[in-house]
């Protein structure tokens, strides 16, 4: 750790693990209700489940990339943090305003959460992913604000490189598509349309910035590649990304009462979507080809290799899988849609998260590196819930290609219980595996309080 | 990649790429905007539809439905459930929850009284007319 600030970065990683280890146990709630659906009914139904899975998983995203942010601008930007006191305060206000909601959202029903909390002055509940109270929603945005204020400051007071910048673009970006999330008109399709301008260009646009500028800044450090060779394929990466990404938003105006042009422009921009991905894996794998320096932290590296690959198959091969209109016709909303998601945010948000904990939480305890010990229970974990994932994508897709087959297709349809019911199968197999995937973070949370082997202190 | 293809160049790539198909992006939102009123039927949409969608949504139905394809996938799509099941079956069926059957998915009872079923079914009426590009491919939804 060159900077002291750079230790605001350490509980935000702690909380970002917590809440995923929340997020886990809820998919196998979820998981569980798939196959028995009357568990756990009717103290957490299905729906309330799904919205801790999905909340938690955004909201552990952002306490990562909050995190990595204060670790490395201190870094690229050679100046302490404009006020370490500010990264805290948003760090406690963020962790208790997500906790409170979750609380909320299991502590009572969700209409009557939506009366308490005021969704009646400007209704923006219940819509997916959306599904915060208002005022957790403007708490969202007081902290984020206060957070790139600080962030914006340290990086002006320093030296501004294109990594900082990237990230700077990415956070500014993700504060300002959020503010879509306020509008809810009256007209579902209106109201559909703007949805996506924070769900799509947050996860297809904005957030790819933050996670190239992540990605690059752990290659830097565990390579020692010259920065000017990084940074350009960062620019180049990050350019396909939003040259196919932004008009990619049109491959969910098929079906919403949007104009059939969106048809072309959403199956031919979001079938390059897969472009920056692929170019991600080469860039990670190329960088470490040609590193200049042996980093003791093999872990790490191995979960930057891992972002890329793995974002490539969930966001690239799995979203062009379903995306050319005609296809999506038929898949519009199956399982093949949870599929790509689960692989998509792992290979992706997880995974980069990951790398930039592994690289850094060492740092923040005062080591270089831990000891082999230690790395190889990581390295485990790391390929546990990476199968896992693989193979929970491969169950839901198969069950989503025959809920399609039954439910969709020939002159005598199913309906979609009788479907659910044929497809069961696959919902036993992705829920055990769902059980790996929690062994596998198990071992990784264990990898921190390994007490084997010598950590490894000088570079 | 090559020394002639600088960083500054890629650089400029991505700020103009940004700008530009950001700039194509608005134009057809634009054009979209002009075009929606035709497709979405906003003239039907009644102070009904209007409560209905605030029950859809006060009710977290998203959770596990789906609406025009987007929502959970554990329980059936309800874009076209109007047409599927009419306006009669909808409020008995959400009335009679939850089934109770060992073993099979449940859904909450919310309490609703008539006059908010009402509502529910009409805003599912009036979803059902959107102008949905054909979509979905049979009356299962």
């Amino acid at each position: 750790m060159q900077y002291q600030s750079q230790a605001v970065a350490k509980p935000y990683f702690i909380a970002a693990i917590g809440l995923f280890v929340g997020q886990i146990i809820f998919g196998l709630i979820m998981g569980y209700q798939y196959v028995v659906g009357d568990f756990l009914f009717p103290e957490i139904p299905f729906n309330v489940a799904r919205m801790v899975h999905t909340n938690l998983l955004i909201v552990w995203l952002l306490f990562g990339f909050m995190g990595a942010t204060h670790y490395l601008i201190p870094e690229e930007a050679e100046t302490e943090l404009f006020s370490p006191k500010l990264g805290l305060i948003t760090f406690w206000v963020f962790l208790v305003a997500g906790a409170l909601t979750i609380v909320g959202y299991l502590m009572v029903p969700y209409a009557t959460l939506a009366a308490m909390t005021g969704n009646d002055l400007l209704p923006t509940m219940g819509r997916e992913f959306l599904e915060q109270p208002l005022i957790t929603k403007v708490g969202i945005v007081i902290v984020v604000l206060t957070f790139l204020f600080n962030i914006s400051m340290t990086v002006l007071k320093g030296r501004k490189t294109s990594i900082s910048l990237v990230l700077l673009v990415g956070l500014w970006g993700l504060a300002i598509f959020f503010l879509f999330s306020f509008y809810n008109p009256s007209n579902l399709v209106l109201d559909k349309y703007f949805w996506w301008w924070t769900v799509h260009l947050w996860v297809e646009g904005v957030w790819e910035l933050i996670l190239g500028a992540m990605l690059a800044f752990v290659l830097i450090k565990v390579t020692g590649v010259d920065r000017e060779v990084i940074e350009k394929w960062l620019y180049v990466i990050i350019a396909m990304t939003l040259i196919t990404g932004i008009i990619g938003t049109g491959h969910h105006y098929f079906w919403i009462g949007t104009p059939e042009y969106w048809q072309w422009f959403g199956s031919v921009f979001s079938a390059l979507e897969p472009i920056p991905f692929f170019m991600m894996t080469v860039f990670a794998f190329n960088m470490v080809n040609r590193r200049r320096r042996e980093h003791p932290n093999k872990a790490a590296t191995l979960w930057a290799l891992g972002t890329g690959v793995m974002a490539f198959l969930g966001a690239g091969v799995w979203g062009f899988l379903h995306t050319l209109a005609p296809v999506n016709f038929f898949t519009h909303g199956t399982q093949v849609t949870a599929a790509h998601g689960h692989m998509a945010f792992y290979g992706a948000y997880v995974m980069v998260n990951l790398a930039m904990i592994s690289y850094a939480m060492p740092m923040l305890r005062g080591r270089t590196a831990n000891s082999g010990a230690a790395q190889t229970l990581e390295m485990w974990s790391f390929w546990l819930m990476t199968v896992s994932i693989v193979f929970i994508t491969l169950f839901l897709t198969a069950a989503g290609i025959l809920q399609v087959w039954l439910q969709r297709m020939g002159d005598t349809p199913m309906g979609f219980m009788a479907a659910q019911d044929q497809i069961m199968i696959f919902y036993w197999l992705r829920e055990i595996t769902g059980f790996v995937f929690l062994l596998g973070l198990v071992m990784y949370i264990w990898s921190f309080f390994c007490k084997k082997g010598e950590a490894q202190t000088a570079a | 990649m090559s020394e002639t293809f600088t960083k500054a160049m890629a650089r400029n790539i991505f700020y103009g790429g940004a700008v530009f198909f950001f700039l194509l992006f608005l134009g057809l939102t634009f054009d979209t905007m002009q075009q929606l009123p035709g497709r979405d039927h906003r003239e039907n949409i009644t102070d009904s539809v209007v409560r209905g969608k605030h029950l859809w949504e006060t009710n977290n139905c998203i959770g596990c439905h789906t609406l025009l394809g987007e929502g959970a996938y554990f329980a059936p799509e309800l874009g076209n459930v109007y047409a599927r099941r009419g306006g009669p079956f909808i409020k008995a069926w959400i009335a009679a929850q939850p089934t109770g059957s060992p073993g099979r998915r449940q859904m909450p009872n919310f309490n609703l009284n008539d006059q908010q079923l009402d509502d529910l079914v009409a805003f599912f009426k009036w979803t059902g007319e959107i102008n949905t590009a054909k979509w979905p491919p049979n009356i299962e939804g």
